[in-house]
């Protein structure tokens, strides 16, 4: 069964609650949003991710109180490069929602949410390690998985599978 | 001192790096350092077919291989729209919960024998083989079983496979009463797990721990109930939860997990319904041996499937399970073509053991052994 295409429309999907929080509180922050598979994405603004994070954490309708995960996309060679995804989950609705914020591939940074959910911290330091994106007011931002001094950041497409030697 | 527990020691459960600063015997500080099993599964996924990123998935938790395998091809299976007939659904729900079993009782067994309870290891060994050989007789495999398949499982299970487990689901609660006549009244134990690492149900839910470690703070959230995945809303269960916060409310709590899932595994066989075991889906799903060796399209596909993989639709998913360990999710990206975009392993481990500084700082340095035990760590999952 094929799936059903994806909605993009603001307007359609306006109805779902993290969408309407945040419409109603900055449009200018949401770059558009996509509803796919029973999923919601939303694209939020690079300057607007730490704020928007809180506003959903401290929701008082739908509190995305659970920071699922927090990874990166690497898309090059388009640009903006880097893609930087947040999964947010309320345990109290049931409810998921994914944020995308979209990075260029010069010099990626982002504020760090872990003064909003200290359990960033780690997901950060692997985004750092692997993609290269600087995470500004990270208590620790040191490599997490690959040695200290390894030079070159492995998840990026430009990186080969093999590895150098 | 700062002091180094090292990659290489019998209580850290894989190559996990703590560096301790003490002062005497108090913890002042505590700081994992983790990579040391990091082998780029998540760099491999993108250059392997979808269905050669399954014996991939194995390998990240190594005691819940099934789990892990669910959970990948859940998310593939969402991203092409695929109905999983309900005989697949009800096989996977009853592997997964054996698995459950299966991970619950290294945990059991390795955590006791940390603080001092050696008989408690090979007791939850011995039922371990148990399953290890059911795995073995449907798969082939004991541990790395990669038995399920996009859109289905991989081959019928045996014809007795289904009497053998009901053999063990009989003596299994027994078994539990085992482990529990030896642990829960136990003086010696409760002195070493009673109000030691400590953490509380805010800092649990804010630090992303997840699974019994959250649980076992008072948080009453589990994905098989809350969020129902392959069918787990036709199942009854309880979902153990406790107050206190330590390590013998986290004990606690998986021990009483143990049980449920032998009742899971019991209501799955009852209610076994009949059917295929893989989609209707001629170019994702591998077509019946023998209809390959006799019919020309069945070898088409085969032959299609095999070197060029299947394309899947654009777009991306997050699919979370409910492994022994927390919510395990995977976030699949796909461009389009056979092969992945990105596979992320959000692993559940990994969240769960940023609460270990709060558990430890300012207590005994013996309580740090209980502590990185009752989260019930696995290195694989936290290095991929």
């Amino acid at each position: 069964m094929p799936p059903t295409p994806a909605i993009t429309d603001l307007d359609a999907l306006k109805g779902h609650p993290s969408l309407a929080r945040l419409l109603a509180w900055n449009r200018a922050a949401v770059g558009g949003a996509k509803f796919d598979r029973d999923e919601m994405s939303i694209y939020v603004g690079r300057s607007f991710i730490a704020e928007v994070c809180a506003l959903l954490r401290d929701d008082a309708e739908c509190p995305f109180n659970f920071l699922s995960d927090l990874t990166c996309v690497d898309r090059y060679p388009s640009e903006p490069r880097f893609e930087v995804i947040y999964h947010l989950l309320s345990m109290q609705k049931r409810e998921r929602v994914r944020l995308k914020v979209r990075l260029d591939g010069d010099g990626p940074t982002l504020e760090s949410v872990t003064s909003i959910w200290p359990g960033a911290n780690y997901f950060e330091r692997e985004v750092y390690d692997l993609f290269g994106v600087r995470f500004s007011g990270h208590p620790y931002l040191r490599r997490l998985l690959m040695p200290e001094d390894w030079q070159g950041h492995p998840l990026r497409k430009d990186y080969p599978v093999e590895g150098y030697k | 001192m700062i002091l180094n527990m090292g990659p290489q020691h019998p209580s850290t459960h894989g190559v996990l790096r703590v560096i301790l600063e003490i002062d005497g015997e108090n913890v002042v500080r505590i700081m994992p350092d983790i990579g040391y099993l990091h082998t780029g599964i998540e760099k491999t996924c993108e250059a392997k077919f979808y269905q050669q990123v399954v014996p991939l998935t194995d390998r990240i938790d190594y005691l819940c291989p099934l789990t892990n395998n669910l959970c990948y091809v859940l998310a593939v299976e969402k991203l092409l729209g695929l109905e999983i007939p309900p005989r697949a659904q009800w096989l996977r729900v009853l592997l997964n919960e054996l698995t459950r079993i299966n991970s619950h009782l290294v945990w059991l067994g390795t955590h006791a024998m940390d603080i001092g309870a050696l008989t408690v290891f090979l007791y939850c060994f011995r039922e371990r083989e148990d399953i290890l050989r059911l795995f073995e007789a449907v798969s082939g495999q004991r541990m790395m079983t990669s038995y399920f398949r996009v859109g289905g499982l991989a081959l019928p299970p045996p014809l007795d496979f289904f009497d053998r487990v009901r053999a063990f689901t009989k003596t299994f609660p027994s078994k539990v009463d085992e482990y529990e006549n030896l642990l829960t009244g136990n003086p010696i134990w409760t002195m070493r797990t009673k109000g030691v690492a400590k953490i509380t149900k805010e800092d649990a839910i804010a630090l992303g721990a997840s699974g019994p470690t959250m649980r076992g703070s008072g948080v009453d959230f589990d994905l098989r109930r809350d969020m129902p995945y392959s069918g787990y809303e036709n199942f009854k269960f309880k979902v153990p939860v406790a107050t206190e916060g330590d390590v013998f409310a986290r004990y606690m709590c998986r021990v009483q997990e143990l049980r449920e899932s032998n009742a899971i595994v019991q209501q799955a066989l009852d209610g076994m319904p009949e059917g295929p075991i893989k989609a209707d889906a001629p170019k994702v799903v591998l077509p019946d041996r023998e209809k390959m060796k006799t019919q020309m399209e069945a070898l088409i596909y085969h032959f299609k499937i095999i070197t060029e993989g299947f394309a899947v639709p654009e777009g991306e998913v997050y699919q979370a399970v409910e492994s022994p360990r927390g919510e395990m999710g995977y976030y699949v990206v796909s461009d389009g073509t056979a092969k992945p975009y990105r596979v992320h392993m959000r692993a559940a481990c990994l969240a769960n053991l940023q609460t270990l500084p709060k558990m430890c700082e300012g207590r005994l340095l013996a309580d740090v052994v209980a502590a990185i035990g009752s989260i019930d760590i696995v290195l694989g999952e936290i290095d991929r």
